[in-house]
């Protein structure tokens, strides 16, 4: 690609997205106060691990405790 | 340092060492110095308010959770504009290309600097539609740098690579873009 195309694409993309300039009064900023939301997620709790997961991990451990062979073989294909 | 009643000078922590400790108080702090710095940073490279204020929540959260790891000597905005971009970069991958361009994103893209007469709004939205279908690391490095104009050095530190690597990344965005608009027929 020569200086010129790119140059040229580079034209074609500032059209495209122009650059976003702050509003002359009230700079870029957002439109409501995020530190409530900030606060919430900082209590929030991790989300715990759904029940299904557990039982399909119990599941896995039974069947490798029952065919242990079976382990150098999904090593394999993983 | 501040002056208790009798005059004496009783020294306070600085809110970085602070914040670092775990004081959500000085988190607060550092969150109203830098949360425009950090919303106006996201808000270029996902280009939409909704998300870019969901996006300044997620990263002050990622902030506060990587406090520990959080080194004085490397200022403060420059790593919130790391976690940041990170913050951003996995919501762009988390999208599908289309469904970016809501009716929000492109109210955005159709504001500010006038348009060249000579590039059609069907050029343009094409444009924005190929841009949209680039690989997220590509068009961050491409946004920052050629749209927003920001120094390679800023955006090098944003995204922890080397300038070299934000040229090459931006220069393969680009070229990605003319294949892409090529073979919609359009030649740049």
């Amino acid at each position: 690609m020569s200086a010129h195309d790119e140059e040229r694409i580079k034209d074609l993309l500032r059209q495209a997205l122009p650059p976003i300039e702050p509003e002359p009064t009230a700079g870029l900023e957002p439109r409501v106060d995020l530190w409530p939301a900030v606060l919430r997620r900082l209590d929030s709790r991790p989300a715990a691990m759904p029940w299904f997961d557990w039982t399909l991990a119990a599941g896995l451990i039974a069947f490798f405790a029952v065919f242990p062979a079976s382990i150098p073989l999904l090593l394999y294909y993983l | 340092m501040s002056s208790w009643p009798s005059g004496v000078l009783v020294p306070v922590a600085d809110p970085l060492d602070r914040f670092r400790q775990g004081d959500v108080d000085a988190f607060e702090e550092l969150f109203r110095l830098h949360q425009r710095a950090v919303y106006g940073w996201i808000l270029r490279i996902v280009r939409n308010p909704t998300v870019a204020e969901d996006l300044t929540v997620e990263a002050f959260w990622r902030i506060y959770k990587a406090r520990a790891r959080f080194e004085p000597a490397r200022g403060f905005e420059p790593w919130a504009r790391c976690i940041a971009t990170r913050a951003a970069l996995d919501w762009l991958r988390a999208r599908r290309p289309e469904s970016e361009l809501t009716e929000e994103t492109m109210a955005m893209q159709t504001t500010g600097a006038p348009a060249d007469p000579g590039v059609t709004a069907e050029i343009r939205s094409k444009t924005a539609q190929a841009f949209a279908r680039l690989p997220p690391r590509l068009r961050v490095a491409a946004v920052l740098s050629v749209v927003e104009d920001r120094p390679h050095k800023e955006v090098a530190e944003a995204l922890g690579i080397s300038v070299t690597a934000v040229k090459l990344r931006v220069f393969r965005a680009l070229r990605l873009l003319r294949k892409d608009l090529e073979r919609q027929g359009i030649k740049p």
